[in-house]
């Protein structure tokens, strides 16, 4: 109390700035005790029961979430979000492009809102809405007779069709501010060079989007592997996934005692997504240097 | 140069647009068209009275009013207080409201699951016991407030961090404390007026995460909207097209007018897939 009254007598300032100060961290301090109960505790139980067998540390839980059924839908999870998140930015790419190149405000808004609207778009309804268009009884299966050709919604292209739905606006959301950052210059410098169009593309352009492009790539790929909703309403268990695994492990459809397993597949799904943040993340920044510049 | 590229370009939003706008036409026809009988707008109509409807529906909402209430008391002030007087910890609240990001939904809920057994299991004879019964309460379980919260805090705190980037939080701050405003005061009619399109776009933001939201609710064994939709897929499946095409209609006009209010299209939710 003394040093205080003798720092105000001394520095009015600092002592203001001191007053200031106090409300600071303390207005921090519940949201950090929240986030502390709420998450820590459910991140911690995860950790926990995956190392936990039969009441004793080890790491079983996670061999056996690596072999048999949990390491197909492991896999599984994997090919699905690779092959659709690949698709997703292969077409998002020129539809972005499009949409930039146009050079219409009226276009380019209207995408864009659209991409936020549609890459929001996700879980059940999107589910309904492709099986009443592909499914069995599905409007298109029956006046295309899709069918007889073989046609399966429930199926893992059947998944990436419908995954594609939200991840392309996801990537075009992703790619336009990158794609705004390539200057009309270079294109013409590379052209008044003797540049071909793809040359200017393949030495250029896309040196200049790959980090974008990667970044985006793996947000889709996160995006897609995380996703449990449009798998659970349309396919149930027909295509094997690790989000399905663990909902089956929970709802205690499978032996007792599979609980721990469904917690290390969580902690195999959190080790993937933490390397899908590590590497967005530093390109995301490392593309916002490109269009700061 | 433009020019040239015009045909390729047309292409590429026509196929666009062939795929977004099918799915969503061919519900609508699905929905509409009863076998048999013709075009019969019963699906639609039938909806109101049709069980679960109105309840699961009224539970959405209030949980979604819950959460945006609930996140925006915890992270405003603590934004705020960020910028003004602890910008040494900003670091730590931007990972730690990144984190969600980092553990999938269905990892969340199986780690939220195992907290909830150890309630019965090891806390049977403490008063914590109590408190892991009341947030489970069925006609309101606040546990899907406290997940929700959790989920929605990388987007609120992407929305409040651009708004208070655009204004002056330290000098509206001082001019409010100058002409005798109190802490609160200068908070709730200096800071907040100024952040009102944040704010917005943050409860915008949550309010669609809630509604949309299945997974958590699912596997919790609570039945808000989505889950509700599910339930009525297996029985009905006209009605459940029928309301996936209503509730996808009210999610988009919600969207568009965030989107309209505060140029937020390049923040996107995107959890419930």
């Amino acid at each position: 109390m003394t040093a205080a009254l003798t720092r105000a007598d001394v520095a009015p300032v600092a002592s203001a700035k001191r007053r200031r100060r106090a409300p600071g961290w303390l207005a921090v301090v519940p949201l950090l005790v929240f986030v502390a109960i709420a998450f820590g505790l459910p991140a911690l139980a995860i950790v926990y029961g995956a190392f936990s067998v039969q009441g004793h540390y080890g790491t079983q839980n996670l061999t056996d979430s690596l072999q048999g059924p949990y390491l197909t839908a492991l896999l599984g999870s994997v090919k699905l979000s690779a092959t659709a998140a690949a698709l997703g930015a292969l077409l998002g790419l020129p539809l972005a492009q499009a949409v930039v190149s146009s050079r219409s405000r009226w276009l380019r808004e209207a995408v864009l809102t659209a991409s936020g609207v549609l890459a929001n778009f996700g879980g059940v309804p999107l589910a309904f809405a492709f099986v009443a268009t592909l499914g069995n009884a599905g409007v298109l299966t029956v006046h295309l007779g899709l069918k007889d050709d073989g046609w399966d919604l429930y199926s893992f292209w059947g998944l990436v069709l419908v995954y594609l739905y939200f991840l392309i606006p996801l990537m075009v959301l992703t790619i336009t501010p990158a794609l705004d950052g390539l200057r009309t210059q270079w294109r013409e410098a590379a052209l008044n060079n003797g540049a071909t169009g793809v040359q200017y593309w393949r030495h250029v352009a896309l040196p200049v989007l790959a980090p974008s492009l990667l970044g985006g790539l793996v947000l889709l790929f996160g995006s897609a592997f995380a996703a449990y909703a449009t798998a659970a309403a349309m396919v149930g268990s027909a295509v094997p996934l690790v989000t399905l695994q663990i909902a089956d492990a929970l709802s205690g459809n499978v032996l007792v005692g599979q609980e721990n397993i469904a917690l290390a597949l969580s902690l195999d799904m959190v080790l993937v997504a933490g390397v899908v943040m590590a590497v967005y993340l530093p390109l995301q920044r490392r593309s916002a240097r490109w269009l700061d510049a | 140069m433009a020019r040239r590229l015009t045909p390729w370009r047309w292409a590429v939003l026509g196929l666009a647009a062939l795929y977004f706008l099918v799915p969503l036409g061919a519900s609508v026809v699905f929905t509409v068209d009863v076998p048999g009988q013709g075009v019969s707008f019963d699906a639609y109509t039938k909806i109101l009275s049709t069980d679960g409807f109105v309840s699961s529906l009224l539970l959405s909402l209030e949980l979604a009013a819950a959460t945006i209430a609930a996140v925006l008391l915890l992270m405003v002030p603590a934004m705020v207080a960020l910028r003004l007087g602890a910008p040494r910890l900003r670091p730590v609240v931007e990972v730690v409201c990144s984190l969600p990001l980092v553990v999938p939904p269905i990892a969340f809920v199986a780690g939220i699951v195992t907290v909830l057994k150890w309630g019965p299991d090891h806390l049977s004879r403490t008063p914590l016991f109590e408190t892991f019964v009341a947030i489970q309460n069925p006609s309101f379980p606040v546990v899907l407030v406290l997940a929700y919260v959790v989920m929605a805090l990388p987007f609120v705190y992407r929305a409040l961090d651009a708004g208070l980037r655009a204004i002056d939080v330290r000098t509206l701050v001082e001019a409010a404390r100058s002409c005798g405003a109190s802490w609160p005061q200068a908070l709730v009619r200096a800071v907040l007026p100024n952040l009102r399109g944040a704010l917005l776009n943050a409860a915008f933001l949550t309010l669609a995460l809630v509604l949309g939201e299945f997974t958590v609710a699912q596997l919790l064994g609570y039945q808000p909207f989505a889950v509700w939709i599910y339930n009525v897929g297996g029985s009905q499946a006209q009605m459940s097209v029928a309301v996936s095409v209503l509730s996808l209609l009210v999610t988009w006009a919600l969207l568009l007018a965030l989107a309209g209010a505060g140029g937020g299209r390049n923040r996107t939710a995107n959890s419930r897939g």
